[in-house]
């Protein structure tokens, strides 16, 4: 990846590769993991207080399966780094970002005006998250 | 022969390649013989016309015959809404598809 | 029914403006057409065989004068004067500009439509029984959980991207009106000590693979259903078959890992899924279903119905039901004239369907699976009054359930995945048999273009599956399927036939029916007791 992640964070970009499921469960200090689609994200649990970066493969925009990981991650309290990686398009973002994702590793470039555009436009939003934003009833009974 | 077909971007309209340009009308269909393929890349490339493909007609006096049933449905419209075809006047029009 | 608040209104209204966003940046270039495919399905925008295809989303089929009046507003303006009526519960239309169908959704936008979700992988629009709050025979209107899991469902963040498409049907009577069983979860409320609540049904479906759902939980009270559809879909996204479309369905993951195990792992997830507060409070539903309260019936309106009319009285005895109301009934409006295309219908036929709805059903309407049109609470003293517009607008063909009454998809007329005609075969039968559909009674007969089973051909009494023989149109027939409380699937009685043959062959398995029924049995009553052979026999011997 030669651009820079698309980071919703404020804290440092972590700088150690991410290794794969299998390494990070066979070797006990690595702090960034990389998940691949089909790998369960639960598998991290144990040991999820010393990560700090959890890049999610994204090997094309029709699987779906990275916006579970993410929701698993988050529920179970990851706080660290979580980033979308692969084929990942400007009209996913929103939704991703909802599943916890607040890091972006797109295989192509994302135009800033249309991901601008993409992330301001609903004010409402029906289910609760990942992401804190309150459901809509929520505000229709408080 | 080979003829060249997709559906129009903004209006999704049937439109076959002429040779320099894209027609509604199956008649107008040319033959890309063996040029068919790169044809079919730099219109693809242009974004002009949804998923260009290419397919096999026989030449008849009227003009290109698609081999395929789906195609010649295409070329003239709902088989059960003669009225809706590019053929709306021409009783026998059905017939062609068949 | 519902009516939206700011914040529905507000949601449907940004999904114009992105919708808008998109097409320009695809008529811009910006976008591929492999990149907008799945942004615009997920709008119900196909690009089928002629044009592009939008599908409007009629919520659990439900709909007003309003909303049916600009379904025919949009036909004249924008497509070619008609509309086609789906198993779905919602309306195509065939001949869409792309450049158009932002002021298309704006202008639906502002009667509370939308073409949110149907189609692309995620969950589709929900479908429920089309006599809901008139049927005597519910324990209560389903339309109200049917909205709070469209709430649910719009936008979900994690499963708009699912192995594949999902569809909800959501009942609660007996009989099964909505082929219930037949969906990916099917609900039925059910009361327990006097609480309502949901059966979940999972792993149903039609397709290349036809599946009848498992009953995976017997009751989720409506505290926890969010959640428990929530752990149902989690499973389901996490684990679903995602190297080959045709066994991503989640009919695919319950056969290959069991109902059990599928079970298992759902309350599994249920339980940890269930602490995190995603189901809304109670008063959210009771908001719903306030809204679904019944109309104000004359408690004193008549019961009798004068039937010296006899073209009347036979169109009251097959396309009219009883309503839970004293004085009221419920009205099917048939969409198949004798040789006309099943479900379609024109700008004029929809607005005075919209019209009818407004004087005579309390502004209701409804779409049925079956795709007629239900004219939910009419009064049985306006019935003579509302069979006599219909009749003047070719819409009184009293063929409700009859052979004639055919389920058909587009087919190869109009759909980019069809391998054969479906809509002139179902003219062919249709025509073959209009005097002889009474004597034949009840026979439900449903035609499929594809595999794709769009038309419910595994559903049928008598199924039909147009398949493409060397470039030539051939038809499978079927025999057996329900989608009703008797849910069977049908089962394929030999080599195809052409056309004309299947006509012919399907003429051959009715005479066997009429020779071999007994008193008061239908069709599918007779193949159940004396079975399969019988009738191959009849076709093929």
């Amino acid at each position: 990846m030669v651009d820079a992640p698309l980071r919703f964070r404020d804290d440092e970009p972590h700088d150690e590769p991410a290794v794969t499921l299998d390494a990070f469960l066979g070797q006990s200090n690595a702090t960034a993991v990389r998940l691949e689609a089909g790998e369960d994200a639960r598998a991290l649990l144990p040991q999820i207080g010393q990560i700090a970066l959890v890049e999610v493969s994204f090997p094309s925009f029709r699987d779906g399966r990275g916006y579970s990981a993410a929701r698993v991650l988050r529920e179970a309290g990851y706080t660290g780094e979580l980033r979308a990686a692969g084929d990942v398009l400007v009209d996913q973002l929103p939704l991703m970002r909802r599943c916890g994702f607040d890091s972006f590793a797109p295989e192509a470039p994302i135009d800033p005006e249309a991901l601008q555009r993409s992330l301001d436009r609903y004010d409402y939003r029906y289910q609760p998250a990942a992401d804190g934003i309150v459901p809509v009833w929520k505000l229709r009974h408080g | 022969m080979r003829l060249l077909t997709g559906n129009d971007l903004p209006t999704g309209d049937v439109v076959w390649w002429t040779g320099s340009g894209w027609s509604r009308h199956v008649e107008d269909a040319a033959d890309v013989g063996q040029e068919g393929e790169a044809i079919l890349r730099r219109e693809e490339g242009a974004r002009r016309v949804n998923v260009p493909y290419l397919i096999d007609a026989i030449a008849t006096p009227d003009g290109p015959r698609p081999a395929h049933i789906k195609d010649r449905i295409r070329a003239l419209g709902p088989t059960v809404r003669p009225d809706l075809t590019l053929r709306p006047a021409d009783p026998a029009a059905g017939s062609w598809v068949i | 029914m519902y009516r939206y608040d700011q914040y529905d209104q507000a949601i449907v209204d940004a999904r114009v403006d992105e919708f808008r966003d998109q097409v320009e940046r695809r008529l811009s270039g910006q976008l591929s057409e492999d990149q907008f495919k799945p942004l615009r399905l997920m709008n119900g925008l196909y690009l089928q065989l002629h044009a592009y295809m939008l599908r409007v989303a009629i919520p659990y089929g439900t709909l007003d004068s309003r909303q049916m009046r600009m379904l025919a507003g949009i036909a004249r303006d924008y497509d070619r004067g008609y509309g086609h009526f789906t198993t779905r519960q919602n309306l195509q239309f065939n001949w869409i500009k792309l450049a158009d169908t932002p002021d298309i959704l704006a202008r639906l936008a502002t009667v509370q439509m939308h073409a949110i979700q149907t189609s692309g992988n995620c969950i589709r629009n929900i479908s429920a029984d089309q006599y809901a709050g008139a049927a005597a025979d519910e324990v209560a209107d389903p339309r109200p959980w049917a909205e709070l899991i469209r709430q649910w469902s719009t936008f979900h963040p994690e499963f708009s991207y699912l192995p594949r498409k999902f569809k909800f049907a959501v009942i609660a009577a007996e009989e099964d009106r909505a082929a219930m069983r037949l969906h990916d979860i099917g609900i039925r409320l059910v009361t327990r000590d006097g609480e309502l609540g949901a059966s979940i049904y999972v792993g149903g479906g039609m397709g290349r693979t036809p599946m009848i759902s498992h009953l995976v939980r017997d009751f989720v009270g409506s505290d926890d259903l969010m959640s428990y559809l929530e752990a149902c879909l989690r499973v389901y996204n996490r684990y679903g078959r995602r190297d080959n479309i045709y066994k991503a369905r989640i009919k695919i993951l319950l056969h290959e890992i069991g109902a059990d195990e599928y079970r298992r792992q759902v309350e599994e997830e249920f339980l940890l899924v269930k602490q995190l507060g995603i189901d809304p409070p109670r008063a959210e539903l009771e908001r719903i279903t306030a809204m679904f309260a019944p109309p104000a019936f004359d408690p004193a309106a008549p019961d009798a119905v004068d039937r010296s009319d006899p073209d009347f009285a036979v169109w009251l005895d097959q396309n009219v039901a009883a309503h839970k109301q004293p004085g009221y009934a419920i009205v099917n409006v048939s969409l198949k004239p004798i040789g006309g295309i099943p479900g379609d219908a024109d700008a004029d036929q929809i607005a005075l369907l919209a019209d009818l709805g407004a004087a005579y059903s309390f502004d209701e309407l409804r779409v049925t699976h079956a795709q007629n049109i239900v004219l939910p609470h009419v009064a049985k003293r306006d019935l003579y009054a509302v069979w006599r517009r219909l009749t003047k607008a070719g819409l009184a063909e009293p063929n409700l359930d009859l052979i004639t009454d055919i389920i058909a998809c587009p087919g190869l007329d109009y759909c980019s995945l069809a391998n054969a005609r479906s809509i002139p075969l179902a003219q062919k039968i249709a025509t073959r048999f209009a005097d002889r559909q009474r004597e034949l009674g009840e026979l439900k007969l449903k035609i499929s273009g594809c595999i794709n089973a769009c038309g419910h051909h595994h559903a049928g009494h008598i199924g039909i599956l147009g398949v493409d023989k060397k470039g030539t149109e051939n038809y499978q027939l079927s025999l057996g399927g329900s989608g009703a409380q008797d849910v069977s699937l049908a089962k394929i009685t030999g080599p195809g036939f052409s056309e004309d043959g299947v006509v012919d062959a399907i003429e051959r398995v009715t005479d066997r029916y009429l020779a071999t029924r007994e008193p008061g049995e239908r069709f599918l009553d007779t193949y159940r007791r004396v079975g399969f052979e019988p009738f191959k026999d009849a076709i093929y011997g």
